[in-house]
Parts: C-alpha cells; structure tokens; sequence
C-alpha cells in the first residue's frame, strides 16, 4: 500500500492533519480513544474515495466531516438501542453541523484552539510526567508506540500500557479538551512546558542507552514548542522554553565526538554550532523579554544559553553576566544544582575562591550528600587556587561518588594530577 | 528532515512587483499560509528574493573569477523566493507545497530538495573537512 503515491500522498495529508482531527474528534465525543479510532475511520474512507474522485480542496474538512459522521452514527446506534429520546433529538442538532461547508467555516474560525485543547488535555497533571510525554507524542507528535518506545529505550508493551492507562486516567477525570482559562491556565501551562522540555532532554542528554542523544526527539519536542508558540504568541515563558530548546540544539552537531563521547561545552568546535537556530533562540527568547518575562525559569536558562552561543570562542565567555543570570534563577527555580552551577559561574567570574565561598555553603544540603558533581567543582576551584592537596582529596571523593566507570577514571586521572604541583 | 522550497521565477516576477489587487491577494493568501506553516511548527526560515537584475553572478573557471552583472536570461531556472521546512519527510512537504497559494499571477513552479544531514556525511567526508565546511556556512551566516 505504502509504495503507491496515490496512498502515499493520502498518507502524507493524513499525517499532517491528524492531530487536529483527533483534536475535533476528542472535544466532541470526550473521548480521547474512541477520537483516534475515527480519526482512523476517517483515514480508510479517505484511502477508498480520494483514489477515485481526487484529493478534494480541503482535505482536513473532508477528513473531520468523515470522523464526526462516523462518530454521530456511533452515538445513534446507542442510543436506539437504549431507546434515549433525549439524547436522538441532541444528535439531530449535532447533525445541522456536520455539512462540509459548516466544517470548514469552523475551521477557519478555528485559530488552533482545538489542537490547542488537545495538547493540553495529553498534558493533564492527573497522569505523571512520563505518561504525559508518551501520550503527547503518539496524539500531537504522530508517532507510533514502536518509535515512542525506542525513543523512551522501553518496549512497546509498556508504552501502549502507559499511554491507556493516561487516556483512561483522562477519561475518569472529565478532563476537557479546551485551554483552560484564567487562573486554571499557569499551572496547567507550566505542565505543559514541563512535557515538551522533558521529551527534548530525552533526546538531548540520554541518561543510558547505547547512543548518548536521540536528535529525533529533539527535532519533535522543537516542532511542539513551535506550534505552541505559534498558538500562544503571547506567552513569555513558551518563548522562553522555545529559544532555550532552539539555542540547546543548536550545539547538537558538535556535542559527540570521535567515539561517540560527550564533549563539555567549553572543548567543542563552535563553528559546528548551527547558527540559525542560535539565531532563532535569540529572536524568541527577545520576544519573551519583551513580553516582560525575561525572568521566568525557562526564559532565564535560554538567557544562559544565549550567553554560551553569543561566545565566539570560549574565553569570550561574558561570566558575570552569566553569574548574574544565575543570581536570578536560583530565585524563581531553587534547586541545589542550580546552586552548585552558581558556584561555577561565581568562580569563573570571581575567581575560585568566590566559588569555594558558595559551594561550602550548600555542601550540606541533603540532596547533594552524594551528588558526584560538588566534590568535583570543589576540587576544580581549589586546584585553581593553588591547594593542590585539597584539590586531591576532594577529586578523590567527587570519584567515589561517581555513577560511571567513565566518569570515576576522568575524576581519578584529575586527583592524579594534582600530585607534584604547588600545595 | 530540513527541506529547501524554491519558488522559481516567471517573467513577471523578473520584473519586480508592480502593486495591483491580485498582488494584494497574493500577500494575503500567502500570509496565512506561512501562518499555518508557523503553526504546524515546519517554518524554520524564509524570504523572498528581489529580481535578477539586482543579483551578480561570479564565474569559476581554474584561477579566472569573471563578475556577470544580472539579470539572468534562464528564467525559469532563476529563484524567486525561498522556505526551509523542517518535515516528516518528502510526501509531506509535497504536501504541504500543493497547500501553498498561487506564487506569481501567472504560472509557475515550486522545486523541494532535501537538505544533506549529518548522517549522509558521515561516510562521504573526514571530520576535520566537515568542521572547516560549517565554519563558512557559519560565517556566511553571521553576515
């Protein structure tokens, strides 16, 4: 079937369509499942007809006016069976509706708020972050449960178990298919952006996994904060997730080196960095600080970024701004990493004692006990400042702590190093 | 995968654009176009081109560089506009271009080709060679 351009082509007009036929189907029926087996439907009908009479002006109507006749049948079949007057005279009113012509008049009245309600009914906080991100993927992005589950490095049983369980979680909790308004909507927005970054990290920093990055997941979660920046032009913080993911990506290019390795920041080739996205991220990230949400967390990361992409080597690094950056982040997003990343940038603008000053500050907190990263910025700014011996120790128990065999050799080789200097 | 759409030219689009209601038409039309492309989160960069005659050619042969002062006789060969499309993959952008309005008042063409990818590199060329490649792509882009 895939080999004939007829039904490629059809194929291809259905994927571009099906996340707002979903979106239709899903704010009629509440019913995000029973949605996406129309959707289907409406697909089958559009392989048998469209080969014979043509691909029609409107190929998106004609696939929802297909779905919602298929979903209005289905309504009635029920309700004969169950005798329901009430419910056949409200169908009758559904049908005044289903015409071509009214479809695509509610279409073009349709600024992309059903797609809209549809990415966040997927990104609902009744169902966990994880389940959120499955579900976004396989109803908005497109993707099937086999790419999903290669993505998530999980098999495809236990996707499609957590994207049922999310769509029944849905479904128990009467979530509506709408953006939700007024004080409803900063919560529910802030889980939104939650899902996308976190499907982009999935593909930028895989915690385990043969391949360190999975760019696909990348290049999907970048298409979601486009269209959710295209929908909501309005909302600062979507910018600022938008130009954080645009200028992250942009070093996708130069983040693996010869042998698959990670190369940090400071050591990769910058001419590999992709520079229209850096411009992009630049140019959305404005945007947002021109809406006057220049502190929001994702925003204030972007603007971090943008300091990274604005260097054209790595000395050229503006690191009081990037400490000042960091002043303000720990502000709207406290965590210890931010703290300890802080401490890094203090030390870089400061000098290292400014950093020993922050990161003893926080060496207590609970969370960071065991947290590998600490030691090892320690032992960096003590040998910076010459305490080589300090240095060594601290190396040798950022080493102990190390996740990966990978990592404890770097952190050893480090504490090795320190013997023989000054201190 | 990253898409090229080049709109080619016509022989009223060599002219330059004279204002009359169709060309007003035309914008409006294509607004809402790029609109839907900006909503469909495909639309990573775009532009028109001015005429030919504004545009400057330099020949290559061994060490000779021969500056040619547009316009451009092979019309339909020329660019008139462009898109850089980030899709699924070639169905869909042929989908998306049959969406696109009328370009030029008259009749015309729009060409889609595939961008090379990091992958198909891997192969073709060294590492080092690669990196000098992007550093002019680079440099180009900082202009």
């Amino acid at each position: 079937m895939a080999a004939d351009p007829t039904h490629r082509a059809i194929e291809a007009v259905f994927r571009i369509e099906r996340a707002r036929l979903i979106a239709g189907l899903a704010r009629m029926t509440r019913d995000v499942g029973r949605a996406e087996e129309l959707a289907q439907e409406a697909l089958l009908a559009a392989l048998t007809d469209w080969p014979k009479s043509g691909v029609p002006d409107r190929p998106g109507a004609w696939l929802m006016a297909a779905g919602k006749r298929r979903a209005i049948d289905g309504l009635r079949r029920a309700a004969m069976q169950e005798r329901k007057h009430a419910e056949i005279a409200r169908e009758r009113d559904d049908e005044r509706c289903m015409s071509i012509e009214m479809i695509e008049a509610e279409i073009d009245d349709d600024l992309g708020d059903e797609l809209l309600g549809l990415i966040f009914a997927a990104c609902h906080p009744v169902i966990t972050p994880e389940a959120r991100a499955a579900l976004t993927l396989r109803l908005v992005g497109g993707l099937s449960v086999e790419e999903i589950a290669r993505a998530f490095l999980s098999n495809e049983a236990a996707i499609a178990a957590r994207i049922t369980r999310a769509k029944k979680a849905i479904a128990k909790a009467g979530v509506a298919f709408e953006v939700p308004r007024g004080q409803a909507l900063a919560p529910r927005l802030a889980s939104v952006l939650e899902v996308i970054y976190l499907i982009f990290n999935e593909g930028y920093a895989a915690t385990s996994g043969p391949d360190l990055m999975r760019p696909p997941l990348c290049a999907e979660a970048q298409r979601l904060g486009r269209i959710l920046a295209g929908l909501m032009p309005a909302e600062p913080e979507v910018l600022g997730l938008l130009a954080l993911m645009e200028i992250q990506a942009s070093r996708l290019p130069a983040r693996v080196g010869p042998g698959g390795a990670l190369v940090p920041l400071p050591k990769q080739d910058r001419s590999r960095w992709d520079q229209l996205l850096i411009r992009r991220g630049l140019t959305a990230l404005a945007r947002a600080e021109a809406l006057g949400g220049g502190d929001g967390p994702y925003a204030l990361q972007a603007a971090l970024g943008a300091c990274h992409a604005r260097a054209r080597r790595a000395e050229d690094t503006d690191w009081r701004r990037i400490a000042g950056l960091y002043d303000r982040l720990r502000a709207v997003m406290p965590s210890p990493v931010v703290e300890l990343n802080r401490a890094v940038a203090h030390s870089m603008a400061f000098g290292p004692e400014a950093g020993l000053a922050l990161v003893d500050a926080i060496a207590d907190e609970a969370m960071l006990r065991s947290y590998a990263p600490l030691p090892a910025a320690r032992g960096d700014f003590l040998l910076r400042a010459g305490r080589n011996a300090e240095a060594k120790a601290a190396f040798e128990a950022a080493a102990a702590l190390a996740g990966n065999a990978r990592e404890r050799d770097f952190l050893l080789a480090r504490a090795a190093s320190c013997v023989g200097n000054r201190g | 995968m990253r898409v090229m759409v080049f709109v080619k030219a016509t022989e009223d689009s060599e002219q330059g654009m004279t204002p009359s209601p169709e060309l007003e038409q035309m914008f409006v039309d294509m607004g809402k176009f790029n609109e839907e492309l900006v909503n469909a989160g495909i639309l990573v960069a775009g532009d028109g081109l001015k005429p030919s005659s504004f545009g400057k050619r330099v020949a290559f042969d061994g060490p000779s560089r021969t500056v040619i002062d547009g316009p451009f006789a092979e019309t339909r060969e020329l660019v008139a506009g462009y898109w850089l499309w980030e899709v699924k993959d070639m169905d869909e952008a042929v989908e998306w271009v049959k969406r696109c309005p009328n370009p030029m008042l008259g009749p015309s063409e729009i060409e889609i080709r595939p961008l090379y990818e990091m992958e198909d590199f891997a192969d073709l060329i060294p590492p080092e060679a690669a990196a000098i490649h992007d550093g002019v792509g680079e440099k180009l882009a900082k202009r």
